[in-house]
């Protein structure tokens, strides 16, 4: 992943409060009050659109749809959620819907999906704990995991979306994302922690 | 009690979602590779968790994007539905002119009717 750049949450993120008064102007068929929906949350749809498709082109074209889809359907939104959740969860179902058009999840069966690539494990130990940190190995990580693990890890443990929603938006049912959660989970520690994986497969 | 049987509820103990019934809790308790996967999903998660408070900022350009599509969809369903509305004319003149038609047959075919009995009378 190579984002156009990288900037803290902090101040740049729109409160729920922020945005109802624009919200309830867009329901009422206010373009501008839409257009300024778009401008103060573009920023955190596009970060998800990119975390969950790991391209910079393809996460444009999500956000495009998110838009729309949430556009044509603002009258149906009831405000349980928060807009941004709201959002989070359109964008997942686009993200999803766009990798299954694209073809993306031909390899990626749940039941066929083999062990992501651990090329950490081959450099030295020593050298990876100097050389890189956990986040830059985190980021490693999430690249190379499967995009169908990738999407419920990511909807679960950053956006803190329930199992019942990701399920939802994901089109499967709530005790497969709990195990594409817990596969995700554990290809994560091992690529993150190559040294213990080396032990525990000796010991396997 | 092996670690294998606890291996995929270790990421769930981490997240404080589950909570292990005494036999496997006690387990863990003496258990040193268990405590140390519980740690490494601990420090995943906080790395996950930290990720949301970043933000990727996308290319320029990306607003006005969004709203093009949204007025490009919105023309294409208003062509579509003038295409459609055209259709709806057109068979609905279609049916009328049909129906007109065939009521004008049956309305000759009655008069040629009459005109025969007349002359048979």
């Amino acid at each position: 992943m190579t984002p156009s750049g990288q900037t803290s949450r902090e101040g740049r993120s729109p409160s729920g409060t922020d945005l109802d008064a624009l919200v309830d102007a867009a329901r009422e068929g206010d373009s501008a009050a839409f257009e300024e929906l778009v401008r103060r949350t573009h920023v955190d749809t596009y970060t998800l659109a990119l975390r969950l498709t790991n391209n910079e082109e393809d996460a444009r074209d999500v956000v495009q749809e998110t838009y729309l889809r949430a556009y044509r359907g603002l009258k149906n939104y009831r405000g349980d959620a928060q807009f941004t959740t709201w959002l989070y969860r359109i964008t997942a179902n686009c993200a999803s819907t766009f990798l299954t058009t694209r073809g993306r999840h031909r390899h990626d069966d749940l039941a066929a999906s083999g062990d992501i690539a651990d090329g950490a494990a081959d450099a030295d130990v020593e050298q990876l704990a100097q050389a890189g940190d956990l986040r830059s190995r985190l980021d490693e990580a999430l690249e190379q995991l499967p995009p169908r693990l990738r999407a419920v890890v990511v909807l679960r443990d950053v956006y803190d979306l329930p199992h019942e929603a990701i399920a939802a938006e994901l089109g499967i049912s709530v005790s497969a994302a709990k195990v594409r959660l817990h596969r995700a989970r554990h290809k994560l520690r091992a690529h993150m922690f190559p040294e213990t994986a080396e032990v525990e497969a000796r010991a396997v | 009690m092996r670690c294998d049987e606890l291996a995929h509820r270790l990421s769930e103990v981490a997240d404080g979602t589950v909570t292990l019934p005494r036999s496997q809790r006690r387990h863990v308790e003496q258990c040193l590779r268990c405590q140390a996967e519980i740690v490494q999903y601990r420090k995943v998660l906080r790395a996950m968790r930290a990720m949301r408070t970043e933000l990727l900022e996308p290319a320029p350009g990306m607003v006005a994007d969004v709203l093009a599509h949204i007025e490009e969809a919105g023309e294409r369903t208003a062509i579509r539905s003038i295409i459609s509305n055209h259709k709806v004319a057109y068979l609905g003149g279609l049916a009328a002119a049909t129906a007109a038609g065939a009521a004008g047959a049956i309305l000759v075919a009655a008069r040629s009717r009459r005109g025969r009995v007349r002359l048979a009378s």
